[in-house]
Parts: C-alpha cells; sequence; structure tokens
C-alpha cells in the first residue's frame, strides 16, 4: 500500500514540533535570538503542515480526523499551536516557546504511540453544533495549556525572587506582571471559548438525543472543569486572586483538563469515548 | 618587525594620591602627544588617562636596532612623563609596569575589554579608549599599527561583552534593587513610590529611581517639613508619617530608611493594605540598619521584601559570576593577541616578496597554460619562447615595487608600505575581516 500523503506530511509536522523544542532549549540556555526565531518558524511550518495533512484527511475521508483518540490528540496539538502562534503574535512572551513546544511535541509523540484504530463510521458525529462543539472546545483547552505554561514560569520566576536567590531563570524570564498579565488573557480566551463550546456541546446534545444532559462521565468532568476556572476567575475580580495563588490554580485546572481528556476515555466511558 | 611599548600604572599597581598626580586632563593629553609626536625617535603614540589608570601606548622608530635603543626610549619617555607632570621620576617608577609587544597587545585588549578594570565589565573603559584614540588620531600621533591595533581592541571587546556574561547582572545594590523591580513589575513607569525615612540614603535612592522615570514619588517622615523639603525635590507629594499606611495603598515600591529601632512596617499593617489593594504586587526595598519592614511580611502572598544583606548578597554573587566569565573572556583575549601578532610578522619585507612573486607566478603558470593549450600549431620552441617573454613582462612590473620595499630604513614607515603592498596585490595574511 503506498503511504498516504496525509500521515506523510503529520509525519514531517511531527519532525518540525520536536526541531523546534531543540531551537527553544537553545534559546533558553545561550538566550540568543536566532535559536527563538528557528523555534517559531519550525512552530509555524509544522502547524502549517498539519493543516495540511487535516485538510487531504478531511476532503479524502469525507470527515474530519476526530475519530479516535489519536486523531482527536493530533487535533488538540493542532489547535495549542495556533493558539500559540496567535498569543506569540499578541504578548511577544518569547519563552512561553519552550512550553508550547515541549508539550506539542509530546502530544504528537502520543499520536504515533497510540494505536491509529479504525475509526467506526458514526454518522452522528456531524453538523454544524457538532463541529463548532469541537472546535471550541479544542481551542479553549489550548489557550487554558498556555494559561498553565505561563503558570509553570511564573512559578519559576516567583519562586527565585520570593527566596532571595535569582537563579537560572531570573535573566531567562520576564516580570511577574507580565507573566500574570498574559496568563490571565490566556485564561480569559480559554474560558470564554470553553463556555461557548460547552453550550453548543449542549445544544448539539439536545439536538441528537432529545435532551441536554446525560451523566455522561466527560459531560461531567468538563462542567467540573469549568467550575473550576469560573471559581478562579470569580476570585480574581472580587478577591485579588492575582500571581501565585492564580498560576497555581490554572495548573491544577489544566491538569484537569488532561485527566478529562485521556482519563475518561481510558478509565471510564461514555459517549464521549472512541471505543464501545 | 616593529615593537610595541606600553608603560603604565594602574589601579592595582598605584594607590589614588600617585594616580591624580600622573593623570593627564584632555589639555595635557593633547601637549604631551604634540611633544611626543615630534620626538623622531617615536612612530606613533597613544596617551590614555582615566581616575584609575595613566597608560602611553607608543611605537618606536628603527625598530631593528638592538635591545640597549629601546631601553633608552622607554626610559626617554618616562622622563618625559615625569617632566610633563613636573614630577620626580623615582617617585612613580615602581609603580610602573613596562610592557612590549606581545604583552604590550595583550594589556590593551584586556582595558578594552574591563577585564583590568576595578569593578570587572564595567562598560566605561571601552568608550574612554575610543576617546582616546580619537584624540591620538586627530593630533596625527596614529599610524598603520595602532590604527589597527586600537581598532582590533575595540572589536574585541565588543565581541566579549556579546558572547560572555562579564556585563550581565547588577554589581552594586542600587542597580540590583533596580533590576528586581524590573522583574517584578512590567513597567517601572506606571508604578510609584513611597519612601520612608527623608535621609541622605532616601535620597540617593529615589535619584537611581529617577533616571528610571517612577510615575509619581511620595514621601513620609516623622519630621513633616523634611518630607515636604524632599518631595519638593523631586517633584514628588508628602504625607505625614501616621498616615504611611493608608499612602501603600496606592503606592508599589516602598524605600524605606528611617533610623527608627522599631519596625515600621508590621505584618498586620501589611496584610490589611493588601487586602485594600486587592493584592497588588508591593516591593519593599529595606535599607535601614536596624531593619524598618517586617521580614515577616515577605511571607505575605505578592509581597516581596529585600533588606540591605539581601541585595548584598545577590551583588557578591552576581561578581563571582562575573570572575567566571573571565576565563572565557581570557581565551578570546589569547587568541586576538595570536591573530594580531601573526599580521605584524607579515609586515616584514622578505615574506611580503616572497607572497608577491609568488602571486606573480602563478598568474603568469596559469595564463600561459589557457592560452598555449588552444595554440597547437605552435612548435615546442615558440611555446618556450611565448613563456619566457610573459615571465619576464610579470617580473619586470614587480621589480620596481620590489627595489622599493627593499629600501628599507630613510625614515619612512615601512608598516605603512608593507600594509599597502599586501592590500594592493590582495596577498592575503591573517587579515580576514
Amino acid at each position: 500500500m503506498s503511504v498516504r500523503i496525509d500521515d506523510l506530511l503529520l509525519q514531517i509536522a511531527t519532525v518540525l514540533y520536536f526541531l523546534s523544542m531543540a531551537g527553544y532549549g537553545g534559546f533558553l540556555f545561550s538566550q540568543k535570538k536566532p535559536y527563538q526565531k528557528a523555534g517559531l518558524s519550525l512552530i509555524a511550518s509544522a502547524v502549517l503542515l498539519h493543516f495540511i495533512s487535516m485538510a487531504v484527511y478531511t476532503l479524502s475521508n469525507r470527515h474530519v480526523p476526530i475519530q479516535n483518540l489519536s486523531q482527536s490528540l493530533s487535533l488538540s496539538a493542532f489547535a495549542l499551536g495556533c493558539m500559540f502562534l496567535f498569543f506569540q503574535y499578541k504578548s511577544d512572551l518569547k519563552i512561553l516557546g519552550i512550553f508550547a513546544s515541549v508539550l506539542l511535541s509530546v502530544t504528537m509523540g502520543m499520536v504515533w504511540l497510540i494505536p491509529d484504530a479504525p475509526a467506526e463510521k458514526n454518522e452522528i458525529f456531524k453538523g454544524f453544533w457538532f463541529y463548532s462543539h469541537i472546535f471550541l472546545i479544542f481551542a479553549g483547552e489550548a489557550a487554558l495549556a498556555l494559561a498553565c505554561g505561563t503558570g509553570i514560569l511564573y512559578l519559576l520566576q516567583e519562586k527565585g525572587i520570593k527566596s532571595k536567590t535569582p537563579g537560572f531563570f531570573f535573566k531567562r524570564l520576564p516580570s511577574l506582571d507580565f507573566l500574570d498579565d498574559v496568563g490571565y488573557t490566556c485564561l480569559t480566551t480559554g474560558f470564554a471559548l470553553m463556555t461557548i463550546g460547552l453550550v453548543t456541546g449542549f445544544i448539539y446534545a439536545k439536538v441528537i438525543w432529545g435532551r441536554f444532559w446525560s451523566w455522561d462521565p466527560k459531560e461531567i468532568a468538563s462542567v467540573g472543569t469549568w467550575l473550576i476556572y469560573a471559581a478562579l476567575l470569580h476570585l480574581r475580580f472580587y478577591s485579588g486572586w492575582r500571581g501565585r495563588k492564580s498560576a497555581i490554580m490554572t495548573i491544577i485546572g489544566f491538569s484537569i483538563i488532561i485527566f478529562t481528556f485521556i482519563g475518561v476515555n481510558l478509565l471510564i466511558g461514555g459517549h464521549h469515548t472512541f471505543t464501545k | 618587525m616593529p615593537d610595541i611599548i606600553l608603560i603604565g600604572l594602574n589601579h592595582k599597581t598605584a594607590p589614588i594620591e600617585l594616580r591624580e598626580k600622573l593623570s593627564f586632563t584632555s589639555e595635557e593629553t593633547l601637549s604631551a602627544l604634540e611633544r611626543l609626536k615630534k620626538d623622531p625617535d617615536i612612530k606613533e603614540v597613544l596617551v590614555f588617562s582615566t581616575c584609575n589608570r595613566t597608560e602611553v601606548l607608543f611605537i618606536p622608530e628603527t625598530p631593528e636596532t638592538v635591545d640597549q635603543t629601546q631601553t633608552d626610549q622607554t626610559g626617554k619617555t618616562i622622563e618625559f612623563i615625569a617632566r610633563h607632570k613636573n614630577i620626580k621620576s623615582s617617585e612613580f617608577k615602581s609603580a610602573l609596569y613596562i610592557h612590549k609587544g606581545e604583552d604590550a597587545v595583550r594589556h590593551l585588549f584586556r582595558v578594552a575589554s574591563s577585564l583590568d578594570s576595578m569593578m570587572i565589565g564595567e562598560p566605561q573603559i571601552l568608550g574612554q579608549i575610543k576617546q582616546a584614540y580619537r584624540v591620538a588620531v586627530e593630533k596625527g600621533c596614529s599610524g598603520v599599527l595602532l590604527n589597527r591595533l586600537m581598532h582590533k581592541s575595540f572589536s574585541i571587546a565588543k565581541k566579549i561583552r556579546r558572547e560572555t556574561g562579564i556585563g550581565d547582572n547588577a554589581v552594586s545594590i542600587s542597580y540590583a534593587a533596580i533590576e528586581l523591580a524590573n522583574k517584578i513589575f512590567s513597567d517601572l513607569s506606571e508604578k510609584t513610590v513611597l519612601l520612608l525615612g527623608a535621609g541622605e540614603m532616601a535620597e540617593l535612592a529615589v535619584e537611581h529611581l529617577l533616571s528610571n522615570n517612577v510615575k509619581d514619588i511620595v514621601v513620609a517622615n516623622r519630621t513633616f517639613k523634611n518630607a515636604v523639603a524632599l518631595a519638593e525635590k523631586f517633584n514628588g507629594r508628602a504625607v505625614k508619617f501616621e498616615e504611611r499606611e493608608d499612602a501603600l495603598i496606592h503606592v508599589d515600591i516602598i524605600i524605606s530608611s528611617t533610623g527608627a529601632a522599631e519596625y515600621v512596617l508590621t505584618h498586620d499593617q501589611i496584610r490589611r493594605v493588601m487586602k485594600k489593594r486587592h493584592h497588588q504586587t508591593l516591593f519593599f526595598i529595606d535599607i535601614a540598619v536596624p531593619r524598618d519592614i517586617d521580614p515577616k511580611i515577605n511571607s505575605i502572598s505578592n509581597a516581596y521584601v529585600y533588606d540591605i544583606d539581601d541585595l548584598k548578597n545577590i551583588v557578591e554573587s552576581n561578581i563571582e559570576q562575573r570572575e567566571k566569565e573571565t576565563v572565557k573572556a581570557e581565551r578570546m583575549i589569547d587568541e586576538a593577541v595570536l591573530k594580531f601578532q601573526k599580521w605584524l610578522e607579515s609586515l616584514a619585507v622578505v615574506p611580503t616578496i616572497k607572497a608577491l612573486n609568488d602571486k606573480m607566478t602563478a598568474i603568469v603558470e596559469m595564463e600561459c597554460k589557457k592560452t598555449l593549450s588552444s595554440l597547437k600549431h605552435l612548435t615546442k620552441e615558440d611555446m618556450e619562447a611565448i613563456q619566457r617573454m610573459t615571465q619576464a613582462i610579470a617580473s619586470r612590473t614587480i621589480h620596481d615595487p620590489i627595489r622599493f620595499l627593499r629600501n628599507t630604513g630613510d625614515h619612512r614607515d615601512d608598516s605603512l608600505y608593507l600594509n599597502v603592498t599586501r592590500q594592493l596585490f590582495n596577498l592575503g595574511g591573517p587579515d580576514d575581516e
């Protein structure tokens, strides 16, 4: 059988994601701009190839590649890549590329490790509400992943300053204020996308199953995650939960997202899983 | 080979009293250069004087003579400095260092790269050297050798600053505090500073911050009059010392330097204030001894307290860091010295003539081969004749230039002509930039 073009493109994209990690690693240690530029261009090219690969798949298979765990991981990596490029353009937090490139590489590594189970054609996974639900949730989670990344960078910088031993990261990371600002932007963007994504999901459920809510494990976990982020934003507005506490919360929030994403699929089950 | 001699003293070899006596003002530098230029035994010269060093760098005439002449020249220059500064040479002779050739080049490179400075890595020295060189050029005291030597010292200094961490990290307390403030807040020009205490220390601290353009300055002092006076000076406003807790709600950086025996800001106060300011970050710089600010405040979320010892520790570890970087810098200097040495050697007469001859022979051989290979009808004798003729043209062409180069002496600057020859004929050598 000949090599499928979309697979080949995805392989190249994966290699580029891994290379971008090397670029950003070089930037972290040497603090030289060319490394960062190389890393950024690698991510940008990888995202482009990734997009073409998915487009080719969609055109030849007549459905979007989100039929199994491996494909949806790939889509989440793509969403993360896009979000990263967007925030990089918007806020110019160069060092965030370290986090993004590592997370992208790990996700793409998993895409290739997890067997690409032949998808059961399920005709209900189609339509406007379904696609809006999927894309908004993936984009929102990607933004929240970046919020978690800035949270980690914040904690690294904060620890050095608080303990009065500015070390390796002191020079390499920007100011606490700036990290907090970028994290907050990622957080609000992610939260907004996730909120609309959940709403479209409920509408889709109503259209297909005739009910908004069916006590599916992933539904419960998603709403739980949403509540945690809502609480964090509330605390930030009304009780001044900024800085360190906010950073820790974004990390906890994203850990729950990862659990919801993978854990529910592998461990529990329900109509969000890919295997029956 | 021409020699390079550097005579000087610096903060390591001479106490401040002596350095003061031997320091050249810019007018004195000018007049010294004018007189040194008239000395027939000196070809090129540069005088460099800062508060930490006075150095005279020169290239003596007639380099092929025996060592005795050079020692004389060194002695003569020392006497010249003594006369010029009106001080007995015996008073400062023991503090002098005299570097020759390679050592002089290395010393200059180290000075320019700030490895020889009192505070390693300080950035001013390069500008000062550039200025000294500019003066020497304007006075017509710099020639081929000094021009190249000085430019090489500038480029190695820049390279070291770029590629090593020698200029990184704050090495003074006020600068360390500002660096910290910049890593806590993203834009200091939007931040307000509260000064607790209106003493001299507070004033010094603010002067530094003002050069970083803070938004506003608030002064609180037990004697309100002094607070007003200081606030006026910096276009800030004064508040009563008792009002300090309220003032804290709207400021971001607190610099404290009162003479109080107890803490003037306590943990409980800041907890209350933090709530009112929605946990916006506060940065406390406590330069008072005994301390003004309860160190426990540092445990409050989004509050950072640095006392004078914390800042000193950072500065010390930064200085250590810089010293580590000097190893790398010294290696880069060794490489640069070696390269300069190679260039100097290429300026000798014999290698230049040889390189010129080689180049001509190569051209002749190549061109003959190209042409004769397409002229198959010629006899062997014809070919040889053509070859001989081409060779003759080539050697005739360079005959006069070579004779000119061989004819050294005559009080002319050989290094100049050798350098020009190498460049005109593109003879290569270590000049690779």
